[in-house]
């Protein structure tokens, strides 16, 4: 009696767990449970993709935002399933370790904030931005500054740069930018996560530097655009590669990704050629492993990752990304990351087919 | 026999806390070592470029340790006047009176608002004020992270001093009234001489509290890493570039931030101590 009591439980429970498993549209396969770390620009973004993709599929993901570094250092040391970063990995960082893809997720960019009394629209060039943070150009009303704004009244106050006291990958893409544009800034000060800035202020993230311009008059610096188009912070036309002074926008942040891009998506797109470009832009990317056999992972976790890349690149969650905030990918760098999916493999055999 | 165990359990439980201290300095030096080793020690201390071009990184701790002086000494003279009028309206002039006890609460009080809504209050009130006084454009630096850790200080600094003011015996002070001195001068010949150290005392322990403190530091001090060469130019306390630098550091930068973590523990533990040895010879008096 006992006996056929135990079996029957045993067989509910299996169906029970069957039906659980079957419910999400994933294709059979058990739900797995995912981990990735890194970038914590997009975050936000990540957040409400993850969380429809476990409501859509049953696998959950978890992502920590220890940093760009810190997620490729994950990935590095096999721990984790996906990184995210911001910035690329270099070829050196490349060969010292397993092939891997690189999926561009969506973009974002650098805005330049400003408070000044009255003035409403403000035009820069890569230069002026440059010789501003250089501490070179030390007066709102410039020569330079009323050239490029006929019209606009500039004070004649003394202008306060704020920049990052943290280590950032929105520095990292604000000094990129200016080390293509001004050959004083390359040579002076470069691009990194951290820079030597020599005038201004500094404070600690987004919010910080936000909340410092946005509290002292006369000042200028620069913040993601995430958290510039959520909290609606004025911002300045920066003229781009073709000479047109472009807002930051979804459209303008999307259409610098327009132009050629390599096939491994591995580029800087900030001065991109393209026309309508916002010149402050950049990718931000998930990296896997080529080779999803490692640490012991099952086939059904690689097809689980693979599954939650591809839902990342379709024209739904694409969808979302302006709406959260971040600017979607064009078609065709869309196409390219589906065609990266198609090379990652199991076992040296492509996992989609 | 549960004597014994009383003995032992409280053995145990002293130990625990000079075991932490050790394991925290053991983690500080290993940790810095790598700093100390890349760049030496004096020089480490005596450097001021903070540069992080990769290949030639540069770190030297002086403009924080200056930072860390500068905010600190600035708190301690501000904070003086008040919180030595605060000790003698509560520990003598008014000793004992409903209204003392009053003021000495209110002190206290502030000694309970978190730090970070000390930094808010400065950097929305305060800063726009300093800017509006044209102290500096602006509003952040050395200044106005001073005038706030000057009002976080001060109950701390007020209410041990009053207690010692509060001990000079009486017999002392009748002394001194029935020769003809008046309140004035029984201040400044009795009480002051005899809970000299005392005070003194009270206010190396506040100036550890100002050493330590981030938060606030960090919002108003603005966060750059020069030498600061005016009381009202931006800078860096030991504190808040570890706040501001730690999350995203690795290799020798993580080293040097903890080789200042490890300077800011000794200075702290070195003012701690004198002032322990204040306190105990106000005692024998």
């Amino acid at each position: 009696m006992k006996k056929i009591f135990s079996s029957i439980m045993t067989l509910t429970l299996a169906m029970a767990m069957a039906a659980c498993g079957g419910s999400a549209t994933n294709g059979g396969r058990k739900a797995q449970e995912l981990s990735g770390a890194g970038a914590t620009f997009p975050l936000p973004f990540y957040n409400v993709v993850f969380e429809h993709f476990a409501q859509l599929k049953g696998d959950v993901v978890a992502y920590g935002g220890i940093g760009s570094g810190g997620g490729v250092r994950n990935l590095r040391d096999k721990i984790v399933d996906f990184a995210g970063s911001d910035a690329f990995l270099t070829d050196k960082e490349m060969a010292d370790m397993a092939p891997v893809v690189h999926i561009p997720t969506c973009m974002g960019a650098v805005v330049v904030a400003y408070n000044l009394e009255g003035v409403k629209e403000l035009k820069l060039t890569g230069q002026v931005v440059a010789d501003i943070f250089a501490g070179e150009i030390k007066m709102w009303n410039d020569a330079r500054l009323v050239a490029l704004n006929p019209g606009v009244t500039l004070p004649a106050e003394a202008i306060l740069p704020v920049f990052r006291s943290d280590g950032s990958g929105t520095t990292f893409v604000f000094t990129d930018y200016l080390t293509k544009v001004s050959s004083m800034w390359a040579g002076k000060y470069g691009a990194g996560k951290s820079v030597n800035f020599p005038a201004g202020q500094a404070a600690k993230g987004n919010p910080g530097v936000a909340g410092v311009i946005s509290q002292t008059k006369n000042a200028i610096g620069y913040v993601g655009s995430e958290y510039a188009f959520a909290q609606k912070i004025p911002c300045a036309r920066i003229e781009n590669a073709r000479g047109e002074f472009v807002l930051p926008s979804s459209a303008t942040i999307s259409a610098a990704a327009s132009g050629d891009i390599p096939a491994d998506t591995r580029t800087s797109i900030t001065n991109a050629e393209a026309v309508g470009a916002y010149p402050i832009s950049t990718f931000t990317w998930l990296i896997i492993y080529k080779e999803q056999n490692y640490a012991g992972r099952s086939k059904e976790q690689a097809a689980a990752t693979l599954d939650l890349l591809q839902y990342v690149l379709s024209d739904e969650v694409q969808g979302m990304a302006s709406e959260v905030h971040y600017a979607p990918l064009p078609e065709k760098v869309k196409g390219l990351g589906r065609t990266h999916l198609k090379t990652v493999t199991y076992n040296g055999v492509a996992i989609l087919q | 026999m549960s004597d014994k165990l009383h003995r032992i359990l409280l053995f145990v439980a002293a130990l625990i806390v000079p075991v932490v201290c050790g394991g925290i300095v053991y983690a500080l030096v290993t940790d810095a070592y790598e700093a100390f080793e890349h760049f030496g020690f004096l020089n480490f201390l005596t450097s001021s470029e903070w540069s992080y071009t990769e290949g030639n990184e540069r770190y030297g701790a002086l403009p924080f340790i200056t930072g860390t002086l500068m905010t600190t000494l600035l708190a301690l003279v501000f904070c003086i006047p008040f919180s030595l009028a605060v000790a003698l309206f509560a520990g003598e002039y008014f000793k004992g009176t409903k209204i003392a006890a009053v003021l000495s609460a209110v002190t206290d009080l502030l000694a309970g608002i978190p730090s970070i809504i000390y930094g808010l209050w400065g950097f929305y009130t305060l800063r726009p004020v300093v800017m509006a006084l044209n102290l500096s454009p602006q509003g952040s630096g050395i200044l106005t992270a001073s005038l706030v850790l000057t009002i976080m200080i001060v109950p701390y600094a007020a209410s041990l001093s009053a207690e010692f003011i509060k001990l000079v015996p009486n017999d002392l002070k009748e002394g001194a009234y029935s020769l003809g001195a008046t309140k004035g001068e029984v201040v400044r010949k009795i009480v002051f001489p005899v809970a000299g150290s005392g005070v003194f005392s009270a206010y190396i322990l506040a100036v550890g509290r100002a050493l330590g403190e981030t938060m606030t530091v960090t919002m108003l001090i603005g966060n750059t890493n020069n030498m600061p060469d005016s009381i009202t130019s931006t800078g860096n306390s030991m504190a808040s570039i570890i706040a501001n630098q730690f999350g995203e550091a690795d290799g020798l930068r993580l080293s040097s931030l903890i080789a200042i973590g490890l300077i800011l523990f000794l200075i702290t533990a070195l003012i701690n101590m004198i002032g322990k040895i204040m306190i105990k010879r106000a005692r024998i008096i």
